[in-house]
């Protein structure tokens, strides 16, 4: 029997990604372009998948989209779309076949998953504040001008902790702009802000109830920091993979496998 | 082809109008007319044949209207926080005399038309018609409204007399919510919220007019002491004495009584009409017994309105043999809603469960009003509970036996920016629903008047999700 070739596209708010596997087993090629929807980053994520793979669209059997903007690809490119959630799920179920609980922390938005036997049978999302979301650690590393990829990095430096009490984005960017006017050493305050926004996940994530494996998915996952603030304010250890950013397309890779196979 | 409209649905639209109509005609007549929280005894006014209007259903109308956004700026331009409660932001600008009204051309008289407004034209095969001018849809003008502004009824009234004060009146938008006579007196019982004592105090300071007030504490216990009841009857007596004074006329125990009777027919009706949600398919959704609260809130001490419910009841038991339902998609998932709907946002609400088919089969809000008693100290133990007065253990009984009646999948909470003792404990909730009931949970942000704090995409991914989650539960147990 033939290879079956699917094609997992996540357009987030921020960036796009792209996975294609083969047979549901084997990833081919990856992608990911820093801009998300409502920009070219789809398209050019789906060119940059194909040539990395060496394949034409045709020659993908089934291709789902997720993320934000999923819906703007039902148009001709994607067969099906799904929510994000179910996608996280089946992507970090994949990496890790024992977790019950996954943290994705995107761009604009924060999911808890609970997951039984591979599928998500319930969530918890933020509400509409952007605390605790990829944008908040955006806009701090623009106030302390650091890249947003080396917050983890400083934030292990850390010597003293400051408590960034605010919830809320704006506040707590004037928390922090007061803070550097004292003069307290930026890595105190980017480690204060790790465990702020891994103190406001956690309220989220107790919510639904924590059950090991516990998985973090989404861009945030790459900052060490906020993993390791979670993993004390969880009390559990947090596993991640050197794929996180590409979790939810890796998981709607797999759900158009499924969807494919059913197709057969 | 018109949608059927099934005759007690008609008897009860009728009820409201009539409702609305008499209250307008006695104002008119130099009658008291006046405003009442939804869950304040009704008995006690219908006993001394007084017309009273609903501010909260008045509310839910003009924001369903699409002019909640407007009313609520104009309240906090009064200086009202945009943190309290939409239907009270509302309620508060219309109690100052503000007024949605229609635009017109002061020379020709004729009402300016919004270009933005409309539904698209459509050929005699159904085929939406392209302006070739734009590239865009023609609008059907006959769907067309006018631009529309605020205007004071104060105002109004200090212009002379003549034609230009007659067209300003007139332009005040024709819906019944926006010819709402304004109070003489105001009725309200803080059991439904507690927003309410403030609301109501300022509406009476506002238009220098007595309120009469029944206060029903928060009660910890699932059970209504005996204290509590003296409590409120203490008050009910009071309410009963100011009303007196008020009128003029003494309390008249045989309309009281027969008031009493009427409600409780009512309650009923209504609790039985409830109750054909439980069926599979649904004969209709829940959304449809929201529409229908404007009848059991406004008008549940009348006669007619117990009728109309149990002529509807009548509707739905035909509706279940003939295996028909209003709901014009294949019920698929079965979900309870929790909380008031966006009622501005009504179309948004509805697609992703139309599009998923997912039925509302289950609402708490609406058989909160379906209370049977029988003598004055089981009245008072039924007011005493209401959506926001009861603790949570009673709040999660009330709705997992409704989720389990009506054999729900999972269950879509609206986390209602105007109503935060409400939304504050749906999070234990959801909770409890989830291990008690093992069905998934999604909560979403909106805003039962507010439009401002929607937002459509967030909420369709949250459906989506529930959607999934309901899916796989179903594989699980099936497997």
């Amino acid at each position: 029997m033939s290879d079956i070739f699917t094609l997992g596209i996540d357009v987030g708010s921020t960036a796009s990604k792209c996975i294609i596997m083969r047979n549901g087993e084997e990833i081919v090629a990856k992608s990911l372009i820093d801009v998300g929807a409502g920009t070219s980053g789809p398209q050019r994520a789906i060119e940059a998948v194909l040539e990395d793979a060496g394949m034409k669209k045709e020659d993908m059997a089934y291709t789902l989209a997720t993320g934000y903007g999923r819906t703007s690809l039902m148009d001709g490119i994607a067969d099906k779309q799904m929510s994000e959630l179910s996608c996280h799920a089946k992507g970090a179920s994949f990496l890790f076949p024992n977790v019950h609980t996954v943290i994705d922390i995107g761009g604009q938005d924060v999911k808890v998953l609970h997951i039984d036997n591979g599928a998500m049978t319930n969530f918890q999302m933020n509400d509409k504040c952007a605390a605790g979301t990829g944008r908040f650690l955006d806009v701090m590393a623009r106030v302390l001008e650091v890249k947003v990829e080396d917050l983890g990095r400083l934030g292990a430096m850390s010597k003293k902790k400051v408590g960034i009490s605010s919830t809320c984005t704006v506040f707590a960017e004037s928390e922090v702009i007061s803070q550097l006017s004292m003069g307290t050493d930026k890595c105190d305050i980017i480690d204060g802000i790790h465990r702020s926004v891994a103190h406001r996940v956690t309220g989220l994530a107790h919510r639904i109830g924590v059950v090991p494996d516990v998985v973090m998915t989404g861009g945030v996952a790459q900052n060490t920091g906020v993993v390791k603030a979670l993993q004390e304010e969880l009390g559990c250890p947090i596993k991640t993979s050197p794929l996180t950013q590409y979790n939810g397309a890796l998981g709607a890779a797999l759900l158009a496998w499924q969807a494919a196979s059913r197709r057969r | 082809m018109a949608k059927q409209v099934s005759p007690g649905v008609l008897a009860l639209r009728k009820v409201v109008d009539d409702v609305h109509k008499e209250a307008r005609e006695a104002k008119a007549r130099g009658e008291l007319v006046g405003w009442s929280s939804s869950k304040f005894p009704c008995e006690l006014a219908a006993a001394f044949d007084l017309n009273v209007m609903y501010p909260e259903n008045q509310a839910a109308g003009i924001a369903a209207n699409r002019y909640g956004e407007m009313m609520c700026q104009a309240a906090e331009d009064l200086g009202y926080d945009n943190d309290i409660c939409g239907y009270a932001r509302i309620s508060l600008a219309y109690a100052a005399g503000v007024r949605v009204s229609r635009k017109y051309d002061p020379e020709t008289g004729e009402y300016i038309i919004d270009p933005s407004t409309g539904k698209p034209l459509k050929d005699a095969d159904g085929n939406v018609i392209i302006d070739e001018a734009t590239g865009k849809p023609k609008k059907d003008p006959k769907t067309q409204t006018p631009y529309l502004q605020l205007d004071n009824i104060h105002d109004i009234e200090a212009l002379p007399d003549g034609p230009e004060k007659e067209r300003r009146w007139e332009a005040i938008s024709p819906i019944r919510q926006m010819r709402i006579p304004q109070p003489d007196f105001v009725l309200c019982c803080n059991n439904i919220c507690n927003c309410m004592t403030k609301w109501y105090e300022n509406i009476a300071r506002m238009c220098n007019i007595p309120l009469i007030m029944v206060d029903i504490p928060y009660n910890n216990d699932v059970h209504v002491a005996d204290e509590n009841v003296k409590y409120v009857r203490a008050q009910f007596d009071q309410a009963i004495k100011q009303l007196e004074e008020l009128t003029g006329k003494k309390f008249d125990e045989k309309k009281f009584e027969h008031a009493c009777a009427n409600a409780n027919r009512t309650a009923k009706a209504w609790l039985k009409v409830c109750d054909y949600l439980q069926y599979k398919p649904a004969p209709y959704s829940g959304f449809d017994l929201f529409n229908h609260m404007a009848d059991v809130v406004t008008a549940r001490a009348r006669v007619e309105t117990a009728e109309a419910f149990e002529l509807l009841a009548k509707d739905l038991e035909e509706a279940v043999q003939k295996g028909e339902t209003t709901t014009p998609f294949p019920e698929k998932y079965r979900v309870m809603f929790e909380g008031i709907p966006c009622w501005p946002k009504l179309p948004a609400l509805f697609k992703p469960l139309k599009a998923n088919g997912v039925n509302v089969t289950a609402v708490v809000y609406a058989p909160a009003f379906g209370f049977v008693y029988d003598g004055l100290d089981e009245m008072a133990r039924a007011y005493y509970k209401a959506p926001n007065s009861v603790c949570i253990e009673q709040g999660v009984d009330w709705r997992e036996g409704i989720c389990r009646d009506n054999k729900v999948d999972g269950v879509l909470v609206h986390y209602n920016r105007s109503c935060k003792p409400w939304s504050g404990y749906m999070a234990e909730m959801q909770r409890r629903f989830t291990e008690d009931l093992g069905v998934p949970c999604a909560g979403f942000d909106g805003d039962q008047a507010d439009p401002r704090n929607f937002n459509a995409a967030q909420y369709e991914t949250r459906v989506q999700g529930l959607v999934e989650a309901m899916e796989a539960n179903k594989q699980a147990k099936e497997a």
